[in-house]
């Protein structure tokens, strides 16, 4: 029976509190039915590892809970705060969305920093613009930030002189300049060269060392059992199975996902 | 022999072209700057319809794009001589009916703002072009991350796609520019005196035709010089971040 392993998230971050809820997320692009009825927790501190097969529907997964796709129908609750949805799935309200968002900081596949503006400029902009903090304030936080993804003396620079690896680290550094209560990672390694994966995975590797609370999609299998306390295997569209990352990948028990964990060891 | 000849009929233009009474300097320049008047307020008339036109051809409902598909149609297929007469009098025209109409008398309509209007319409629609152009060029990713993290609409179109847009649409701006300099000299057949009409009133008034329209001709020639190193400016600060090819190829 392959949903036999616990729905629970594991046991370990207790008594804090859920930080993501999903119930039933449904998607569809016109007729394509991308995500069939999709639950999930993650309580505060969890790292959830979300793995599965391309066009299995990781992306659109992540990008319904911060409503950048809008979810055919589902409820989505962030910090016991449910988003409210029209009856077609789209936020009904605005502001509210606006301002969950900022606790939802997300890192992409292809960075998408903003290439007019340094480095600098791109992890200030929006504590500054949008979450008001005052301008002195974000420099000095952002030098931090900077500073500890390793990229301190690269702060006047444009992205677009950077590598692949310096830019997401960047982008990382963005995320955590709104001091996110969740990080949404979609692929953050997939776009680079295999000798600077490394460099993005110390860095997410730290994170979870310091107990952010974080939604990881990744083909990175063994990076996935290291750092997840929660590991999710989507197919097409509906979660095939899902446990602690010990279960998950050392005892496979649904025939498709021990198909998928043999095609990508 | 020559020489003298020479320097004689410069010093004949030199007098003509003169700042003061007897000659027409003055007479030009005030109608050069008629002509920047208008043709800056018509460009940034003509940006302002086109970053409203752009995104509403872009995101908004089908009635409003069909509507601006019109307008940018018919102003870019009817010659810009045409639509200056029809604009300019069908404008004054309505004007000062509804000035009658409310029980005021005729209105003296200035000049600078009825060709700021006329050119400005014109300006409008390929303004609109070259801005959807540039927003669509924009790469979408940079307008996620922007929702992402919260950003409000309108903050994202300051903060993010114009930004962003500006170094696909300084060209296309600059050629607008140029195109709006001198689509004032059109004004000329509705009496208003910019550059060229001043120009033509004082040859024909000293029958030294060649003198004043090449002198037009310079300060023309000067406009554009000049409009080439601000957009260059421009340009290189829109394309700030950017890698150039030519710096890579060094
Ligand atoms: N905007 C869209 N319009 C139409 N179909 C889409 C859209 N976005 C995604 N899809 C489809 O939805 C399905 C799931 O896509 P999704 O990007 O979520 O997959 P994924 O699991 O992230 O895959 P990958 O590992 O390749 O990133 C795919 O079949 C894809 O073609
Ligand atoms: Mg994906």
């Amino acid at each position: 029976m392959p949903t036999a392993a616990s729905a629970e998230p594991s046991p370990e971050p207790d008594t804090l509190g859920e930080a993501i809820q999903v119930e039933d997320l449904h998607k569809s692009f016109g007729s394509l039915e991308v995500l069939k009825g999709v639950s999930l927790n993650a309580r505060k501190g969890d790292v959830v590892a979300i793995i599965g097969g391309s066009g299995s529907g990781k992306s659109t997964m992540l990008r319904c809970i911060n409503f950048l796709e809008t979810p055919t129908s589902g409820k989505i609750t962030i910090d016991g705060e449910q988003i409210e949805m029209n009856a077609d799935g789209s936020p009904a309200n605005r502001r509210q969305i606006e301002r969950i968002r900022t606790r939802l900081a997300m890192v992409f596949q292809q960075f998408n920093l903003w290439t007019h503006r340094t480095l600098l400029e791109n992890v200030i902009e929006v504590p500054v613009h949008v979450l008001k903090v005052s301008r002195a304030e974000a420099i000095a936080q952002a030098r931090v930030l900077l500073d500890r993804v390793g990229l301190g003396d690269k702060a006047d620079t444009f992205p677009a002189y950077l590598s692949g690896g310096q830019q997401q680290r960047a982008a990382i550094a963005r995320a955590l300049a709104v001091d996110p209560n969740v990080m949404l990672f979609d692929e953050p390694t997939s776009a680079l060269d295999p000798e600077l994966v490394g460099e993005v995975l110390t860095v997410i590797r730290d994170l979870a060392a310091e107990g952010r609370t974080m939604l990881l999609v990744t083909h990175e299998m063994k990076f996935a059992r290291e750092v997840a306390n929660h590991v999710v295997y989507l197919f097409e569209g509906r979660i095939e199975e899902q446990g602690p990352p010990a279960e998950v990948f050392g005892n496979p028990q649904s025939a498709r996902l021990k198909q998928f964990l043999s095609s990508v060891a | 022999m020559e020489l003298i000849l020479e320097t004689l009929g410069l010093a004949e233009s030199a007098q003509l072209l003169s700042l003061s009474p007897p000659g027409w300097g003055a007479n030009l320049l005030r109608g050069l700057v008629n002509s920047l008047k208008i043709a800056f307020g018509a460009f940034g008339f003509g940006l302002l319809i086109g970053l409203f036109g752009a995104y509403g051809k872009l995101y908004g409902g089908p009635v409003l794009r069909d509507l601006l598909a019109i307008y940018t149609t018919v102003i870019r297929a009817v010659p810009e001589l045409v639509l200056i007469l029809i604009l300019y009098y069908v404008g004054t025209d309505l004007i000062n009916k509804a000035s009658s109409a409310l029980g005021y008398g005729r209105i003296e309509i200035s000049g600078v703002v009825a060709g700021i209007w006329v050119l400005g319409i014109v300006q409008g629609a390929y303004s609109i072009e070259v801005l959807r152009g540039a927003i669509q060029a924009v790469p979408p990713g940079q307008i996620e991350a922007a929702r992402a993290f919260g950003m409000p609409p309108i903050m994202t179109m300051w903060r993010v796609t114009i930004p962003a847009m500006m170094s696909f649409a300084t060209p296309g701006l600059a050629n607008l520019w140029l195109i709006a300099t001198k689509d004032t000299a059109l004004l000329a057949i509705v009496g208003f005196s910019e550059l060229t009409l001043e120009t033509r009133q004082a040859a024909s008034s000293t029958r030294a035709y060649f003198t004043f329209f090449l002198a037009a001709g310079a300060l023309y020639l000067i406009v554009t010089l000049c409009s080439g190193v601000v957009f260059a400016w421009i340009e290189k600060w829109a394309r700030r971040g950017q890698p150039s090819l030519r710096e890579d190829r060094t």
